[in-house]
């Protein structure tokens, strides 16, 4: 008599072979997080490649908000008071992405000009691009390496904040 | 179960695919394209009292729970994911048909930038243009998820030009796993760059995009009779829409124009109707003002992948609000606009201007100004009067792509922000809004048009460098009953008061108080009480509240959604790795 195995438990071989891939890629790199390379527009109309805009010479910082997220344009109206000495200390570079939906993507232009933000402009009106970055809520900031690796991020803003993120750009810089 | 099993079998299926990625891809990747696993959690978590005063009452279980993980492996080209997700049982407010835990969203996908193809299988998000014919998207913290299901081809086969595919079904709903719709979306997509494609306009100032959509929806049905007629009901479905954006130094100008094939549905009341919409922005910008305005006219786009359902379900396409998402709680959450399905035109108008530091009126720091204005009536319509039959089978007939008689909001707004010193912010706002609560239901304490004055003071002070402690004082005042001048309208006068300290960079403690003091009925001049405190480190954040939480409209990025009153413990975390 012929002793077949038995079938495979779906749920069980399932957990078997997401462990094993997670267990794989650890193994080769750890739990880590890349800048996903998406292609986005910017205010003027231009396609993004956002790997493109990741810089050589000094850290790039990743900010998501929204022009109805009051906490967002705290913290990059912060940031822009300090950002040409950042630029200068550390050769920052920051890009704000905006998820403003299809409701207020068009106040985006007209918003950040009339601030004067100097920071390159994302539109992620369907959230690509945070998805892709596991973004839960914004604001959310990365900062990001020379080979486009995660190496700090922060979950909401809080006055005060710059300072810990100043730190964190003035050790990448060094 | 059967739905089970079969995300089991997909999922189960991708992951081998991924588990041989790195041996059988890598040779035609660099080594910069080690593999990487990351995602995000979160959780939500209450309990919940029964409060009488408020209308809280308490579910059977208690509590709710509801919960997801996204875990997404990426290497060079390739991504697959899945997420996770719990509702053990849903959080009041959240769709209540929600239950039990599996799997609610599965991917894999292969992205070549540098070819131009990007081919994803599973679940997807997309958007065409301003959403008119079609845009899936997800508000997780709200419930809603209209993700497709099934394949979605992307090529950009030379420089400007990018080309979209996509068939599939769309979420609907959740139980121990995701559970599609029963239409079938069939959409095609195509993006020109003019000024890539044209050599003469390769240098031009002016930029200017073309682009152009068609989505057909296929659902069985069967014929149905109106007033004696036996009609066949279209079971195939077509919308289209036609856009141009022109870009030139400091304007934008932004255009769409949609139509649908007669789509007889519960929105429309099962009539035949053709839907169309027209949207068209035009903005303008430079250093310290920007402008723009806005117009729109939508009838009868309500367009579903279910004829027979209604509000947040199966929506294949997305209609934007007129008025701005305003975030102050009385201003944000007591009379918010959702664009009226049947139809609407509407305009809005937004202005903003930084009064330059040093000068009288802008002070040391420059004060920033924002004013804004939204209004939406009825579509400009007539019943066929000499037809009943035409009526009741046609609906009614627009005149004009004008404004109809009946208001559905007017939203005034303007703000003045600055920076006193080093240590002190302050903000005044004021928002008038006319709202209808017959054609937009919000409350059911009062029909008619609310008229509603708000003013809010927001000061923020700067207790040490890394510590500060903000407020707000929202007070809104309503006009008078039409039937009853001895009464006010709605829940009357309401007053907020917030305070929030924060300690940089991990802890924050907030206190709310939302106090109906102008109720017409003495028993309901209640305190709303809600406290939280907060600890975030780095992606991750953790937050217990307790208090209670009005009944009321809940909305984040532009979607509202009604939650009952509720009383008790409130726990949340999420993360990211």
């Amino acid at each position: 008599m012929t002793h077949f195995p038995p079938p495979l438990h779906p749920t069980k071989s399932f957990v078997h072979v997401v462990l094993l891939v997670l267990a794989n890629s650890f193994v080769t790199q750890g739990w880590s997080q890349n800048l996903q390379d998406l292609a986005l527009k910017d205010m003027e109309g231009n396609a993004v490649q956002t790997l493109d805009l990741i810089q050589q010479d000094g850290p790039t910082v990743f900010c998501f908000w929204a022009t109805w997220c009051s906490p967002c344009k705290r913290e990059l109206n912060n940031y822009a008071e300090l950002y040409d000495d950042w630029v200068d200390e550390t050769g920052v570079k920051i890009v704000a992405v905006s998820v403003d939906d299809q409701r207020s993507v068009n106040r985006v232009a007209p918003y950040v000009n009339s601030v004067g933000w100097d920071y390159d402009i994302l539109l992620d009106p369907n959230r690509e691009f945070a998805r892709a970055m596991n973004v839960n809520n914004v604001p959310h900031t990365f900062v990001v390496d020379r080979d486009g690796k995660v190496v700090w991020s922060h979950n909401n803003y809080a006055d005060g904040d710059e300072y810990e993120l100043e730190e964190e750009l003035l050790k990448l810089s060094e | 179960m059967m739905h089970f099993n079969k995300s089991i079998k997909a999922v189960l299926f991708m992951s081998m695919a991924v588990l041989l990625a790195p041996q059988s891809w890598a040779q035609f990747q660099g080594d910069s394209d080690a593999p990487a696993v990351s995602g995000n959690v979160g959780i939500l978590w209450q309990s919940y009292s029964e409060d009488s005063l408020i209308g809280a009452v308490v579910p059977p279980a208690k509590s709710g729970y509801n919960a997801f993980a996204n875990v997404n492996y990426s290497q060079g080209n390739f991504s697959a994911g899945i997420r996770y997700e719990s509702y053990l049982n849903a959080i009041i407010g959240f769709p209540g048909r929600f239950n039990g835990s599996g799997l609610g969203y599965r991917f894999a996908r292969y992205n070549d930038p540098e070819k131009g193809i990007d081919i994803t299988i599973g679940n997807f998000y997309d958007q065409f243009g301003n959403g008119l014919v079609l845009r899936s998207y997800e508000l997780r913290d709200l419930g809603i998820d209209n993700a497709l299901d099934g394949f979605r081809l992307v090529l950009k086969p030379t420089s400007g030009v990018q080309l979209k595919l996509i068939y599939g079904k769309q979420r609907l709903d959740f139980q121990d796993g995701l559970i599609n719709g029963p239409g079938i979306i069939r959409a095609a997509d195509a993006e020109f760059d003019v000024n890539a494609l044209v050599d003469k306009w390769e240098d031009k100032a002016t930029k200017v995009t073309l682009s152009g959509s068609f989505v057909s929806k296929f659902q069985e049905g069967s014929p149905f009779s109106v007033d004696s007629l036996l009609l066949a009901m279209p079971e195939n479905v077509a919308a289209w829409s036609g856009r141009l954006k022109a870009i030139r130094k400091k304007w934008s100008l932004d255009v769409e124009y949609a139509g649908k094939v007669n789509d007889p549905n519960a929105d429309n009341g099962f009539t035949f109707r053709k839907g169309e919409a027209f949207m068209a922005t035009l903005a303008y910008s430079q250093k310290g003002f920007g402008a723009l305005v806005s117009a729109k006219m939508v009838d009868n786009m309500s367009f579903r992948s279910d004829r027979d359902l209604q509000l947040f379900d199966v929506p294949i396409n997305f209609i934007p609000a007129i008025t701005q998402q305003h975030t102050y709680n009385l201003a944000g959450t007591l009379y918010p606009y959702a664009t009226v399905i049947a139809g609407e035109t509407s305009a809005s108008a937004d202005l903003f201007y930084t009064i330059p530091k040093g000068s009288t009126l802008g002070g040391k720091y420059g004060t920033k100004l924002a004013v804004g204005f939204a209004a939406a009536n009825s579509l400009d319509t007539t019943p066929y009067p000499e037809d009943e039959q035409a009526s009741a089978v046609l609906g009614f007939e627009r005149q004009s792509w004008g404004p109809g008689d009946e208001l559905y909001v007017r939203d005034f707004n303007i703000s003045a922000s600055r920076k006193l010193n080093k240590k002190w912010k302050a903000k005044y706002t004021y928002f008038h809004f006319d709202f209808n609560t017959l054609t937009t239901p919000v409350t059911t304490d009062y029909k008619g048009i609310v008229n509603a004055d708000i003013h809010v003071l927001e000061t923020q002070v700067k207790v040490k460098p890394k510590q500060s402690l903000r407020t707000e004082i929202q007070g809104l005042w309503v006009g008078q009953d039409d039937n009853n001048p001895d009464l006010l309208q709605d829940k009357g006068h309401w007053a907020t008061f917030l305070a929030e300290y924060t300690w940089s960079p991990h802890w924050s403690v907030s206190l709310l108080d939302q106090y109906n003091y102008g109720n017409n009925v003495q028993a309901n001049r209640i305190h709303h009480v809600f406290g939280t405190v907060s600890y975030v480190d780095g992606p991750h954040r953790l937050s217990v509240g307790y208090g209670k939480r009005r009944e009321g409209i809940f909305c984040i990025g532009g979607v509202c959604r009604a939650t009952p009153a509720s009383n008790g413990f409130e726990i949340n975390f999420s993360s990211r790795f």
